[in-house]
C-alpha cells in the first residue's frame, strides 16, 4: 500500500448524500420522504426481532470463527460487521420470494429458516450442500464470484413464465434476491446478469454489499463511481442503503421487492457496509489495511445502533436485551455442541450424487477404493 | 516495444545431481525461488510486468509475487479486479504489442470463468495470424489439495490445459526447477501455463515437505522446458509423476529402498507440454514397470496419455500392466478424510509400486 492510499483509507468514506439512512450510527431516528411510510409500518415488536436475529448472527458466527481456529472447520467465512444488510434485506422477503447467496451469507440463511448447524457442517465437510435449497428458496452458497448473479436472473425468467410476476395475488407473485459483493461487481457474470435482467424485466433485485474490501483490494481498485450508479446504465433503478442500518436496508429492499413481484422488474441495491474480520479464515487483513479504518467502522456497528434507537425512541427496557444476550449464548453453546457431533462421511460417500443417476464408472471406482480399503487389517469399510 | 529473444536458454541437469562445481546457491521455500526470478527477470526486461489478484500488498494469497509491489510499484505489480476474462485479455493485448506479462489466475479452478481468452485467444493467436503475432506470456495459476478447499479450489486441471494446443504447460516440483522454468517461461515467446502447486510454495500455513526448501542457483538459472528429470535413480520400478507427487513418490522411495522392497526410479516430468516421452520410455525399457502418480482426474487425462506413449512405442517393454494412482472421477472432496482418499497419497503410491514388484 503505497502512502498515500493508506492515508486516504485511514478516513473512509460515509456513503455520502444520496445513502439511504433512517437510524444514524447514534441511534436516532432520521427521515427520508421516500421511505418513511415503509419504516413507520414496522412495529416495535418487528424491530425487537430484527435486533435479535442480528445478536443470534453474530454469535454463531463467532462461534464458527473459534470453531475454526480450533480446528473443527476447515474453513470458515466471517459476517461480522455485515449484520444488517443480512437480516434486513433477508426480512423484506417474503415466503416466495427466491434468494441467491455467495458464501457470506449466514444472516441470510438465518432468515430464511436455515439451521445454522447447516451451514457450519458444510464447512466442517461432513456434507455438502446443507440444505434443500426449495424448502427454504435459499439456493446453495456459491464459491465462485458472481457466478450466481445469472443463475438468480435465470430464476427469475423462470417465474416470470411460470405468470407468478405481477398478476395481483401476493401469495403468487414471487421476486429473487441475488446477493453479491463489491469485489463481484467487476465479473463479467455480474455485467451480463445486468443486462439479461434488464432487457427481460426480470423480476430480480440484485443486492451488493460494499463491505469494501475484496479480499486485500479495495473499492479504488475495483471501481471509478460507485456501484449503485451502474444501474442507470442498464435500465433500472440503483440505490444506494446505509448496510449497516438494519431499519433502512429492510426499507429499501421491501421497496423494490414488491416492485419486482409486481412486475416493474429489476433493481440494483448497494448496501454500503464493511467486513469487520478477515475475508475468510485464510487471510490476514492487518497485512493489508490499517486498523484506524476499522475503528471508525466500529462506531458504525448495527447492533449498537438499533439497540440505542430500541432504548431510547422505543422505551425498550434492558431485560430484554439481556434476555436476548442470554438466548444468543445458548444458541452458540448448542450450536458448537452439535457441530462436534456431526459424524465424518464414509470414504465411499464421494462417488453419490457426482450423477444424479447410478452410473457405471462411478460404480466402477467406488467397488475398487472398497476394496482397496477393506484390504487393511481390521478395516470397515 | 521489442526485446532480443535470440538469446537460447542453457539446458540445466537435476539440480539434485550437480557435480560438486555446481553454480552458487542459495535456500529457498519454492515461492521464495519464483519471486527471485520473476524479479530478476523484471530488473533485465522492462517489459516484464505482473498483473492479477491480490498480487500486490498482499503478495499472492500463496506467496507467488510477496514483495514485489515494494521492489517495482504498482506501474509493474497492479492489484485487479475480479474479473478474470478482463484482465487475462488485458495480458494478451500487451503480449501481442510486445509486452511480456506474468498474470496470475489466482486458482487454477477459476479457468472456467476465462477460458475463451485463454484458449481461443492466448493459444491461437499466433496461429490465426500465420505466424506473425506473437503472444509471449505466462499465465501462473495456483493448483492442486490437500487442505481442505473444496471441489473448486483444489483442482490440478494440467491435462485439461495440456489438451488444448498453442500453450506450453509447465509444472515444478521443487524450488529450483519453478526459478529454472519461471525464467524460461518468461524469456519463452509463446504463451506459457506455470501451475505451481500450494503443497510445494513451503508456506507455514500449509502442510510442508521438507522438498519444498531447497537450493537454488543464484546465477542465471534456466531450466529447459521439455525435459524432464531423474529425481531418483533406480532398476526395478518407474514412477512418472509431477509436482507434489514427485514430493511422496521421493518418500516412499527411500522407505522401499531402505527395507529392500524396491529400487524405484521416480521421473519427474516438469513440463507436460511439450512432453518429454523419451525419458519415460528409456526409463521403463530399464525397469519394465511403470508406475503413474498424477493428482489430476484419472480419466482421459495425463495418465492415459502417458500409458499409449508407452503403447505405441512398443507395449513389450512392459513387464506387467501399467498403474495409475490419480484422482478417481469424482469432485475433489472438502471433507478431509474423504479428501485424502481421493488424492494420490504416499500409502496409494507405496501400493502400486509393491504391486508391481509383488510376485504375480
Amino acid at each position: 500500500m503505497g502512502e498515500q492510499e493508506r492515508q486516504r483509507r485511514i478516513e473512509p468514506s460515509d456513503g455520502g448524500p444520496d445513502m439511504v439512512q433512517l437510524v444514524t450510527p447514534e441511534g436516532e431516528r432520521v427521515s427520508h420522504p421516500e421511505y418513511d411510510a415503509i419504516a413507520d409500518e414496522v412495529t416495535t415488536q418487528e424491530l425487537q426481532g430484527f435486533y435479535r436475529d442480528m445478536v443470534i448472527v453474530r454469535r454463531c458466527d463467532n462461534e464458527a470463527t473459534a470453531l475454526q481456529r480450533q480446528g473443527e472447520l476447515g474453513l470458515w467465512v466471517p459476517s461480522l460487521g455485515q449484520e444488517a444488510a443480512q437480516v434486513g434485506s433477508g426480512r423484506a422477503m417474503r415466503t416466495q420470494d427466491f434468494a441467491f447467496p455467495t458464501y457470506r451469507e449466514h444472516g441470510v440463511a438465518w432468515c430464511r429458516g436455515v439451521d445454522p448447524l447447516n451451514l457450519l457442517a458444510m464447512f466442517r465437510g461432513v456434507h455438502n450442500g446443507g440444505w434443500n435449497s426449495f424448502e427454504k428458496n435459499f439456493h446453495l452458497y456459491t464459491i465462485i464470484i458472481g457466478a450466481q448473479t445469472l443463475h438468480a436472473t435465470g430464476y427469475a425468467m423462470g417465474i416470470q413464465r411460470d405468470h407468478a410476476v405481477g398478476s395481483g395475488d401476493p401469495d403468487r407473485d414471487a421476486a429473487v434476491i441475488a446477493y453479491f459483493g463489491d469485489g463481484a461487481s467487476a465479473q463479467g457474470d455480474v455485467g451480463e446478469a445486468f443486462v439479461f435482467a434488464g432487457v427481460n424485466n426480470a423480476p430480480v433485485v440484485f443486492f451488493c454489499q460494499n463491505n469494501q474490501w475484496a479480499i486485500s483490494e479495495p473499492n479504488e481498485r475495483q471501481m471509478r463511481i460507485p456501484i449503485y450508479l451502474r444501474a442507470k446504465g442498464y435500465g433500472f433503478p440503483g440505490t444506494r442503503v446505509d448496510g449497516n442500518d438494519v431499519l433502512a436496508t429492510y426499507a429499501v429492499t421491501k421497496r423494490f421487492l414488491d416492485d419486482a413481484r409486481d412486475g416493474q422488474g429489476p433493481a440494483l441495491i448497494e448496501a454500503f457496509t464493511y467486513r469487520m474480520g478477515a475475508h475468510t479464515t485464510s487471510d490476514d487483513p492487518t497485512k493489508y489495511r490499517v486498523s484506524a479504518e476499522v475503528e471508525v467502522w466500529k462506531l458504525r456497528d448495527p447492533i449498537a445502533r438499533l439497540r440505542n434507537l430500541l432504548a431510547r425512541a422505543h422505551g425498550v427496557p434492558q431485560s430484554f436485551f439481556e434476555e436476548v444476550d442470554a438466548e444468543a449464548a445458548e444458541v452458540g453453546t448448542d450450536l458448537r455442541a452439535r457441530c462436534l457431533a456431526l459424524p465424518d462421511p464414509s470414504p465411499a460417500s464421494m462417488f453419490d450424487h457426482v450423477y444424479a443417476e447410478p452410473h457405471p464408472v462411478m460404480d466402477r471406482e467406488r467397488a475398487e477404493l472398497t476394496a482397496y480399503l477393506s484390504s487393511f487389517e481390521g478395516a470397515h469399510a | 516495444m521489442s526485446i532480443d529473444t535470440t538469446q537460447q536458454p542453457a539446458t540445466e541437469g537435476d539440480p539434485a545431481e550437480q557435480p560438486a562445481a555446481a553454480p552458487a546457491t542459495k535456500r529457498l521455500n519454492t515461492a521464495k525461488a519464483m519471486v527471485e526470478a520473476i524479479a530478476r527477470e523484471m530488473e533485465r526486461d522492462e517489459d516484464v510486468f505482473v498483473l492479477g489478484e491480490d498480487v500486490g500488498a498482499y503478495g499472492g494469497i500463496f506467496s507467488s509475487t510477496t514483495g514485489l509491489l515494494d521492489r517495482f510499484g504498482p506501474e509493474r505489480v497492479m492489484d485487479t479486479p475480479i474479473s478474470e476474462t478482463g484482465f487475462i485479455g488485458a495480458a494478451i493485448g500487451a503480449a501481442t504489442e510486445g509486452m511480456r506479462p506474468i498474470v496470475e489466475l489466482m486458482f487454477v479452478d477459476f479457468f472456467g470463468v476465462c477460458m475463451d481468452q485463454i484458449y481461443n485467444h492466448m493459444a491461437k493467436i499466433h496461429f490465426e495470424s500465420g505466424g506473425n503475432v506473437k503472444v509471449p506470456m505466462v499465465l501462473m495459476t495456483a493448483v492442486g489439495g490437500g487442505y481442505s478447499d473444496g471441489a473448486q479450489h483444489s483442482q490440478c486441471l494440467w491435462g485439461t490445459f495440456a489438451h488444448l494446443p498453442g500453450m506450453k504447460v509447465v509444472v515444478p516440483s521443487n524450488p529450483a526447477d519453478a526459478a529454472g522454468l519461471m525464467t524460461a517461461a518468461i524469456r519463452d515467446d509463446n504463451p506459457v501455463v506455470f501451475m505451481f502447486h500450494k503443497g510445494i510454495q513451503g508456506l507455514p500455513w500449509m502442510a510442508k515437505n521438507k522438498r519444498s526448501i531447497g537450493p537454488v542457483p543464484t546465477g542465471d538459472h534456466v531450466v529447459e522446458i521439455g525435459k524432464a528429470a531423474t529425481a531418483r535413480p533406480g532398476s526395478d520400478v518407474t514412477v512418472v509423476t509431477l509436482s507434489l507427487s514427485v514430493h511422496h513418490a521421493l518418500d516412499v522411495a527411500e522407505e522401499l529402498a531402505a527395507d529392500g522392497t524396491a529400487d524405484v526410479e521416480v521421473i519427474d516430468l516438469r513440463s507436460i507440454v511439450p512432453l518429454d516421452t523419451e525419458a519415460i520410455i528409456e526409463s521403463v525399457t530399464r525397469t519394465g514397470h511403470l508406475v503413474i502418480v498424477d493428482e489430476d482426474y484419472q480419466s482421459f487425462g495425463l495418465s492415459g496419455e502417458i500409458a499409449a506413449r508407452i503403447a505405441e512405442h512398443d507395449p513389450t517393454i512392459l513387464k506387467a500392466p501399467i498403474s495409475r494412482v490419480a484422482v478417481p472421477d469424482v469432485p475433489i472432496p472438502y471433507a478431509r478424510p474423504l479428501e485424502y482418499t481421493a488424492l494420490p497419497t504416499p500409502a496409494r503410491i507405496k501400493e502400486a509400486i509393491i504391486g508391481q514388484v509383488a510376485p504375480a
